[in-house]
């Protein structure tokens, strides 16, 4: 160390400015939220946060593509995957974030709990919700996870990668405890989410070390460069490998590590629920494929197998559990780990065409996830949301609308064609064929045809089932219902006209090395 | 003298077990024994272990407050203090650096400080 000097990196400030934006725009929330009435801050939050992702949206759009490059000392890589991505998780967390502002009518002030420290049912809650009391520090919470969100897919060392892991992940801990209803449920979800999640993490620091050990850096290039050359000392690549793999499969929720899913996706409040399946699927899968196709490709006889084998269990468990489930979130749950399965068999793919249509597969099932949980979010019975199929009963004949287009969302996740959730299968299915795992495209298709019978018997409830006691569909606000529109349209755009999109995630899917 | 690398870890690893052992069997052969109703109970960190939670007693959420505050800080200074030692050495950016972490610590003090989680009644 002696006379050596500390050299200042180069950052690219204008290339990381949609990340910057996003941050700032979460620390303002904070500060809002310090000083404004409780009577103001719903008013100036959703404008605000809505407000902050859309300028980085266009701060992605208008820079992104002069900018990039490696910089933060090589820490940062923002290539055509990491820009696309970052695109995709700025456009799914607006709709997110639009349907976690909804307030159901002025029946209640929102999904979120009144006062998060009272116990459940007791005199100080009650009091909370005579004041009106909302959490608005969602908001906050949700801008500092779609920045941890945007770093992760960017990051090219396996530090920073952890540390964009816990910027992304911690926020999602505390909002998965903040329901309005059910709050000990939610409490649950979310301390299962967060004991599970740091073990996961622990998993991947475990595993991140081993690989620093076999290359002597935590820079993906310089991994594979090792490996390219061989150190010879193979018995910390492989469980490093591993164990990092194991900390983001944690994440996507992929069987065996898929067990916190359908208990975290049913306590957590609803719209939240959407938000993290959709985003936090884009963040993870992004980060997978960066380290699995920049850092590890070189191994890829040893995680490949590997990888294959979880995307069978995760489809075949996934659809299977689906089958017996009685809850709608649960079978969105269940639902999420069987795509989870079909997106890792892109993944394994590893080579231009899986990562675009891992790529293009996370639009679509962003795109029908968010308003999908939107909607169950609007279909109450006695104030609290009726989540079982039985109540569900005869929705088609009360609101065909919301109906309709939960059919249709439906539709979309078993895969029917003109459906989006048709062409994404094609495609990471053909992917998948094309580098020779059929057997794994055999799999998915009959797991979609066993995932398509629990869809179809809740479509045949709601549109042919005796009508439900007292479940009642509220009328979104104007910006859910924007969420859901827009959701259910590109769900439809994308079956039917998959090629723009598709052509943008192949010119993209080249990762800078 | 030529020794082995790795023999302190040896030396380290005996006289860490050796103090270990000695201090809990020493303790128990020499010293005098004396039970009261305090040493009986679940140490908690200065807080009542009974009754518990499912017993109705509740731990005040203050208490955790004032306990993360105090992490925030501590974790503050353990990134202050080494970027203190090399201070001559790093340069303005990581001046720049640290002022904008020391920023960015504050912004969520202000929001407890405001919202009222420094008021113990």
């Amino acid at each position: 160390m002696g006379g050596s000097m500390f050299v200042a990196p180069e950052i690219n400030y204008v290339a990381l400015l949609p990340m910057i934006i996003v941050f700032v725009g979460g620390l303002v929330g904070v500060t809002v939220e310090g000083f404004a009435s409780r009577r103001t801050r719903y008013a100036v939050q959703v404008p605000l946060s809505v407000a902050t992702l859309v300028l980085a949206l266009v701060a992605l759009i208008l820079l992104g593509q002069d900018n990039q490059g490696l910089t933060a000392a090589d820490t940062v890589a923002l290539d055509g995957v990491a820009l696309t991505l970052q695109g995709l998780v700025l456009v799914l967390s607006i709709l997110g974030l639009l349907a976690m502002s909804e307030r159901f009518g002025g029946d209640q002030p929102d999904a979120f709990t009144q006062s998060g420290v009272s116990t459940p049912g007791s005199a100080e809650e009650t009091l909370a919700t005579k004041v009106g009391a909302t959490t608005t520090e969602i908001y906050p919470l949700t801008l500092m996870s779609v920045g941890g969100m945007m770093l992760f897919v960017a990051a090219n060392d396996l530090l920073l990668l952890f540390v964009a892991l816990e910027i992304l992940s911690l926020p999602l801990y505390v909002l998965s405890g903040l329901a309005r209803r059910r709050r000990l449920l939610s409490q649950e979800a979310s301390l299962k989410y967060f004991l599970l999640g740091s073990f996961s993490s622990a998993f991947y620091l475990f595993g991140a070390v081993l690989l620093y050990g076999y290359a002597g850096s935590m820079r993906f290039a310089d991994i594979a460069a090792a490996i390219t050359s061989g150190v010879g000392m193979d018995g910390l690549l492989v469980p490093g490998v591993l164990l990092v793999a194991v900390g983001l499969l944690f994440k996507v929720g992929a069987v065996p590590f898929h067990a916190w899913t359908p208990d975290v996706y049913q306590g957590a409040p609803t719209p939240v629920t959407g938000f993290m399946a959709a985003c936090t699927k884009v963040a993870a899968f992004g980060a997978m494929l960066r380290v699995l196709y920049v850092a590890v490709e070189g191994a890829r006889l040893e995680w490949q197998p590997v990888i294959a084998v979880v995307a069978a269990l995760s489809m075949v468990v996934g659809a299977l559990l689906s089958i017996v489930q009685t809850d709608v979130k649960r079978i969105l749950a269940y639902s999420s780990i069987a795509h989870a399965g079909f997106i890792l068999t892109g993944v394994v793919a590893l080579d231009v065409a899986g990562v675009s249509s891992t790529m293009f597969y996370l639009a679509t099932y962003g795109f029908m996830t968010i308003p999908a949980f939107a909607i169950v979010a609007l279909v109450r019975s006695a104030g609290t949301e009726a989540t079982l199929v039985d109540q569900w009963a005869g929705l088609g004949r009360r609101s065909p609308w919301i109906a309709a287009c939960f059919t249709f969302l439906l539709m979309a996740l078993a895969g029917i064609p003109l459906t989006s959730g048709f062409t994404g299968k094609f495609a990471v299915f053909s992917a998948a064929v094309s580098q020779g795992w059929a057997w794994l495209a055999v799999i998915g298709v009959l797991a979609s045809a066993v995932t398509a019978y629990i869809y179809f018997t809740l479509v045949v409830q709601m549109w042919l089932g005796d009508e439900a006691g007292d479940t009642v569909v509220v009328r979104p606000s104007w910006m859910t219902s924007v969420a859901i529109l827009v959701g259910v349209a590109m769900t439809l755009a994308l079956g039917i006209m998959p090629s723009p999109v598709l052509d943008l995630a192949q010119s993209t899917a080249a990762f800078l090395r | 003298m030529d020794y082995h690398p790795y023999l302190p870890v040896v030396f380290f690893l005996f006289f860490g077990l050796l103090f270990a052992f000695g201090s809990v069997f020493g303790g128990a052969l020499l010293g005098r024994t004396t039970y009261n109703r305090a040493k009986a109970e679940a140490y908690e960190c200065g807080i009542q272990p009974t009754p518990q939670a499912h017993e109705g007693g509740r731990v005040p959420v203050k208490y955790y407050l004032t306990a993360m505050l105090f992490i925030v800080f501590d974790v503050e200074v353990l990134f202050l203090y080494p970027f203190a030692v090399a201070f001559d050495q790093v340069g303005l950016f990581s001046v720049l650096a640290m002022l904008l972490f020391l920023v960015v610590v504050s912004v969520p003090f202000v929001y407890e400080w405001s919202r009222g989680g420094l008021e113990w009644d």
